[in-house]
């Protein structure tokens, strides 16, 4: 599949997953290769964490306002935005567009808010996608790339909506979350990607919230993005100490131990990782998207690039896979 | 445990050990991902190989780790993990409902109280939607074990928290949420309460009862109604445990990865406890690539059939030191902290073998 067309599928696409398998990285990258085919891009961040800013070259938290990340590149390259949009923001806007602009401070102080909240789980959840849909709607962009909570919360957050249709008899709200699993449900519009690492526990993660989001959330599941995947080892098939015996070379038995240890545990590394994707294969049938573990101390604009590209051939490769 | 000690128990413990040998109160924090729950398993442990009774709560362990330790089947009470050491290590997983449960049962003045309360809608979602009330619920389990005198030991995990504030204030905002005037001054609706209420407050809950519903507004009424007169014994509860949080002798454990935007966060998080005026007794930084040592460049050169194996010694090496590079500014912010080291092993074992195995590596 191209990336022009798999940009194309839909206009909001979720990345989730569970904390600390970079999936702030993956929008970021995700975005940059989105831009590269030419798209606008607006990245929503909801949690207010500098990942995303400084995947770009840029410095500091994001706010409610808009920043731009990177400009259009010459030549049909699309721009990428970003924003960040907390409950609270929502929350706020959402009382302003009702016509209580001259309350919504202080109702959010009074503590009036975290009652409501309490009394209707998922409101929030509901107002952040509400926004979301929002900005869908207004063309904000051509996609917009919400980084969602970590995967315990990711349920919830995607949930929600559907839960409060159910709950709630009538009003505004009701309206509100019903837009919500509107867009939910309906892939031409939004998607949701699931990223994870080549390790046990993610992967236990990723494919129990995979059935749990198309049961209750009724959403579309795109490609499972697999990061940080090692490279396959090569010439480690044999033991130091055999290598060595073969070469008749005598090598210093310390330095000897620590090329055994380094090849025993490469290997070792490797297959775990070879065993976990070999297992989200078997139980979860989603494609996959596999990127490379980055040999860099951070991440900034020259990684998100690289990322992109290795996300853009595993796009493009999808096609050979037979997948959809 | 004392809240007397002097000022000094503030200081950081000098090594990882006096970590487990000298301290009572131990709090695992850090954002998710990091692998918290191991290594608070990891610390318990390791207190129980030096011969203290230990207890860990855990929160959300995986399965695995939750089945290793024997918590699952019994929520929020202990369970002794049967294991070779000298001491006994205890575990526990938090159900914050059920904890919260417990409080109000402690506190209703009748069982028809505490029956009305647990019997209402909004106090059902408390603990599931109410943002701090899960961390609350893991410090009063710390609370309620540390006072229990059981324990020489107690340390807990805490849920995936981003800003240190969150925890540290946890107690603070369940009590405001109890005390919400603006609901309480409902309850008695006389002319003056009426004027506190204020009209564009009366306004607005015409206005969220229009939008969400007019139950909301009575579930919420009923539940401040059926709490009245248990916000004494809350209050003072939050207090101590708050007490407990900020008492110096506790000792908080920032747990990251070596992953770059682990170590972000863990900066930002050690910042917010600084804050705080929050020392950082200790710094666990977890699933480390372990250094092998020692690649040499010029027997590559002389022996090219051992080419490949020099390569990855030398990359896994230079990965190894990367990682140390990229936390020592970590090290330095929360400097005298002891820095401990959790390597990444070949194999991910979660069973019991796996944290005797960590506990080798961090407390070595």
């Amino acid at each position: 599949m191209d990336v022009d067309t798999f940009c194309a599928q839909s206009h909001v696409i979720v990345v989730a997953g569970k904390g600390g398998v970079g999936k702030t990285t993956m929008s970021a990258a995700l975005a940059r290769m989105a831009a590269g085919a030419g798209r606008s891009v607006l990245i929503v961040e909801l949690e207010g964490k500098s990942g995303i800013t400084a995947a770009f070259g840029r410095h500091g938290d994001l706010g409610y306002e808009e920043v731009l990340l990177a400009p259009a590149a010459p030549g049909g390259g699309g721009s990428v935005r970003a924003r960040r949009l907390t409950p609270d923001d929502a929350l706020v806007e959402y009382l302003e567009d009702h016509g209580l602009k001259r309350v919504s401070k202080r109702l959010a102080h009074s503590g009036i808010l975290d009652v409501v909240s309490t009394a209707i789980p998922g409101i929030r959840d509901v107002l952040v996608l509400g926004k979301v849909k929002q900005l869908e709607r207004d063309g904000a962009a051509d996609l917009i790339l919400v980084d969602a909570p970590a995967t315990g919360h990711a349920i919830t957050f995607l949930t929600s909506a559907s839960g409060l249709v159910s709950a709630a008899r009538g009003g505004p709200l009701r309206a509100q979350a019903q837009d919500v699993v509107d867009l939910l449900s309906d892939p031409a519009r939004c998607r949701v990607m699931l990223v994870t690492l080549p390790e046990e526990l993610p992967v236990s993660e990723t494919i129990e919230s995979a059935y749990t989001l198309e049961d209750k959330a009724g959403v579309q599941l795109g490609p499972v993005i697999i990061n940080a995947c090692d490279p396959e080892p090569v010439g480690l098939e044999r033991p130091a100490a055999e290598v060595a015996a073969a070469a008749g070379l005598t090598v210093v038995p310390e330095h000897l131990a620590a090329l055994e240890e380094a090849r025993s545990f490469r290997l070792a590394r490797h297959a775990v990782s070879t065993e976990q994707i070999e297992r989200l294969r078997r139980d979860l049938p989603l494609p996959h998207l596999l990127v490379p573990a980055l040999d860099a101390p951070s991440i900034g604009p020259a990684e998100t690039q690289v990322l992109a590209a290795a996300l853009a051939d595993a796009v493009t490769a999808l096609v050979a896979e037979g997948a959809p | 445990m004392s809240t007397t000690e002097s000022a000094g128990e503030r200081a950081a413990p000098a090594t990882m050990p006096d970590l487990v040998t000298e301290r009572s109160v131990v709090v695992c924090c850090g954002s998710g991902g990091v692998g918290k729950t191991t290594v608070s398993a990891t610390i318990a442990l390791a207190a129980a190989r030096a011969g203290r009774r230990s207890c860990v709560v855990t929160v959300d362990p995986a399965r695995r780790l939750a089945d290793a330790l024997g918590v699952e089947s019994l929520p929020n009470t202990p369970s002794e993990v049967q294991g070779d050491w000298p001491g006994h290590l205890f575990a526990l997983m938090l159900d914050s409902k059920g904890t919260f449960d417990d409080l109000v049962q402690r506190y209703a003045r009748t069982p028809e109280q505490a029956e009305a309360i647990l019997a209402n809608r909004l106090y059902q979602n408390l603990a599931g939607a109410l943002s701090g009330t899960q961390e609350y619920m893991a410090m009063e389990k710390l609370y309620e074990l540390v006072h229990s005198e059981e324990f020489d030991i107690v340390v807990v995990d805490t849920p995936p928290t981003r800003n240190a504030l969150d925890l540290l204030d946890a107690p603070r905002r369940l009590t405001r949420f109890l005390e919400n005037r603006l609901f309480r001054a409902l309850l008695v609706p006389t002319r003056m309460s009426l004027r506190a209420v204020g009209v564009a407050t009366q306004a607005l809950l015409r206005t969220i009862a229009k939008v969400a519903g007019a139950e909301i507004v009575q579930d919420a009424v009923g539940f401040f109604q059926a709490f009245e007169g248990m916000e004494d014994g809350f209050r003072s509860r939050a207090s101590a445990v708050h007490e407990l949080l900020a008492d110096p002798a506790t000792a908080y454990v920032l747990v990251t990865s070596a992953r770059p935007d682990a170590i972000t966060e863990a900066g930002f998080f050690a910042e917010k406890l600084a804050e705080r005026d929050v020392a950082v007794a200790a710094l666990v930084v977890n699933r480390i690539a372990p250094f092998f040592g020692g690649a040499t460049d010029e027997t590559a050169e002389r022996a090219p059939e051992l080419g490949a194996l020099e390569a990855n010694l030398a990359a896994l090496d230079a990965l190894a030191q990367r990682e140390e590079g990229a936390f020592s500014g970590l090290a330095a912010q929360v400097a005298p902290a002891p820095v401990g080291r959790i390597p990444l092993f070949g194999d991910d074992v979660h069973e019991l073998l796996g944290l005797q195995r960590a506990a080798d590596q961090l407390f070595s």
